[in-house]
């Protein structure tokens, strides 16, 4: 990863901005010279170079401190840090709710999906337009929402509370959060795929005899698979570093319903950085992970429609 | 459409205005299947929308101005517009930059650029808050150094406007690659041959051909400036007046249960969703035509 990156960065130094002149095209069309970047196109330098400076300054640099502060850990300072009961728990709860909930959003994200791309119902638009709300409400407007909706007293809460169902404040609460926020990541994955399966592959199975659920099980499924993958990771990943739509409707106990994000935030204000860092360092591991898998699902799925494109 | 024309318009009318005509559910799954999407989509998104600007206004609209006019919260309220009105044109001009770079020109280590610049995607808002305390809080990197030279970020507008810009480095970039990338440079060449200078054929060719995901990118990354709370809360310092966001205002104004007053802002930022949705939908109906 370090080689790669200085690759980058010696292109972006030396290469020198392109010329926009005809000469260039008919070079390039002759095969001559060799273009930096392969294109006739101008900016070359210029764009990579505030690229590649921004991310630096911006990402990069900010984010190796945590490297870098981790690598100034011994091993079993890090591993006390990140292996302290309470650091335990903050982390089996964190994974296991971001897990429940991005799978509950699977499940009802292929419903919306499938109901919004298939069935005409007055309001759809509107309907399909609000999905992405999480997306675009600030996670503390929707934290104190949930919470006080799911309060005891709250609009749902108190329908729940007679029959023995706490929300707010448990980690049933903290699912409710992150199902909110990850809610429109299946959806809109499935949603594109859905609307460019051929309605051909279905009547086939349908002249062949299957019914609709055999059909859906059989022949749509396994081509919306990719794309649910895609979208439960990404909503997992989001769920998994949550903070402002979880901590109003928490409860916040330690060892109980304390989120990794609470705990790190927590630790900062005492000052314990290294502790912070320690547990940021495990969490930045699994957040790259996650990308990674992103996107090698991403290039999976190109490479499985790619040769249709061609066709 | 198809599959009604090889049915016949008389099969099409049978089932309805229908894509997929006969090869739909019965009518009763179809209506179970609506039903739970409606209801999940109801208790998630339906209901706290409402809940904000019942709460919001349940005091009256008198209270609602007061809790808006109070010196604090329109502080709160400059705030957010200065951060925003700083963080937005820069990840623009940031945006523009990757997106010409990645998707006109062939060059080693793309792939790697690309997911680099997702990384604030995946990355906590807390630990992207984190990173700039590490680096110029008082125990931080340069911290001692800023100290002796009097210059403040953390707990200060720089930090919050930094933990922003991170947050919300990737979303005019990310709308404008994959666009770019679809459209080809042919008129760019073109426009070229016929002797325009390279920001000519940037300011008149290509940008007005990106214009309206290039604005669906802008009106994301402001929507996402304005509200962010994890990282800014980290950096902020939660000073009334000075370093308080409208998110954080909004966070201490429940936590002091003055919740008429804590709503009032909330609907501000709602309103601000709102408005970014329908945005967004305008935009996309207007690419579709």
């Amino acid at each position: 990863m370090e080689e790669r990156g200085t690759v980058l960065e010696t292109d972006a130094g030396h290469l020198p901005a392109p010329l926009p002149t005809p000469l260039r095209v008919t070079a390039r069309r002759g095969g001559g010279r060799r273009l930096p970047g392969g294109s006739v196109l101008p900016g070359f330098g210029l764009s990579l170079g505030i690229t590649l400076l921004y991310l630096g300054l911006v990402i990069l640099i900010p984010l190796s401190t945590v490297f870098i502060k981790t690598a100034s850990l011994t091993w079993a300072e890090f591993l006390a840090k990140v292996t302290a009961p309470r650091a335990l728990a903050a982390f089996r709860l964190s994974f296991t709710v971001a897990f429940v909930a991005a799978a509950v959003n699977v499940v009802f994200g292929v419903i919306v999906a499938w109901v919004l791309e298939r069935y005409p119902f007055p309001g759809r638009r509107l309907v399909d337009a609000l999905v992405d709300l999480p997306f675009a409400l600030p996670t503390a407007v929707a934290g104190i929402a949930l919470a006080s909706i799911y309060a005891a007293n709250g609009w749902i809460g108190q329908w729940l509370a007679p029959l023995g169902i706490q929300v707010a404040y448990t980690p049933l609460g903290i699912m409710v959060a992150l199902t909110f926020i990850g809610m429109p990541f299946v959806v809109r994955t499935v949603q594109p795929v859905l609307r460019d399966i051929d309605p051909e592959v279905e009547e086939a199975a349908a002249s062949l005899g299957a019914g609709r659920w055999t059909t859906f099980l059989r022949v749509l499924l396994p081509d919306l698979v990719p794309a649910i993958a895609t979208g439960f990771v990404l909503a997992f990943a989001r769920a998994l570093g949550e903070y402002g739509s979880v901590i109003f409707i928490a409860g916040n106990m330690p060892m109980k319903s304390e989120i990794v994000p609470l705990l790190i935030m927590i630790q900062l204000e005492q000052y314990d950085y290294a502790g912070a860092t320690a547990i940021a360092m495990v969490f930045l591991i699994a957040s790259f992970a996650l990308l990674f898998l992103i996107n090698f699902l991403a290039w999976r799925r190109h490479r499985r429609e790619a040769p249709e494109v061609e066709s | 459409m198809m599959v009604g024309n090889r049915l016949g318009a008389a099969a099409q009318r049978a089932v309805g205005n229908d894509r997929y005509g006969p090869l739909t559910e019965p009518r009763l799954v179809r209506w179970l299947l609506i039903g739970i999407a409606l209801v999940f989509l109801g208790f998630f998104l339906i209901v706290p929308l409402a809940l904000v600007f019942v709460k919001a206004f349940e005091g009256g609209w008198h209270t609602y101005l007061e809790a808006l006019r109070d010196p604090i919260a329109t502080a709160a309220i400059r705030l957010t517009l200065l951060v925003a009105a700083i963080a937005v044109p820069v990840n623009l001009v940031f945006g523009l930059a990757a997106a010409w770079a990645i998707a006109k020109f062939r060059f080693r280590g793309k792939n790697l650029l690309v997911t680099l610049i997702d990384v604030p995607f995946s990355v906590s808002p807390v630990v992207a808050g984190m990173i700039f305390v590490l680096l110029f809080g008082a125990h931080g990197w340069v911290g001692p150094w800023l100290a002796e030279h009097d210059v403040k970020i953390i707990f200060a507008v720089p930090g919050i406007v930094l933990a922003t810009m991170f947050v919300t480095a990737p979303l005019v970039a990310r709308e404008l690659i994959p666009l770019m990338q679809a459209q080809g440079d042919d008129e760019e060449e073109a426009a070229l041959t016929l002797g325009a200078s390279g920001w000519q054929t940037f300011f008149r060719v290509s940008l007005p051909k990106v214009r309206w995901g290039l604005m669906y990118g802008v009106v994301l990354c402001n929507a996402r400036a304005m509200g962010e709370f994890g990282a800014v809360s980290v950096v902020s310092g939660h000073i009334r007046g000075l370093t308080n966001t409208l998110p954080l205002h909004v966070e201490i104004l429940y936590n002091e249960y003055q919740f008429a007053a804590s709503f009032a802002a909330a609907s501000l930022l709602t309103l601000l969703a709102l408005v970014t949705l329908m945005l967004k939908s305008l935009i996309e109906w207007r690419t579709s035509r």
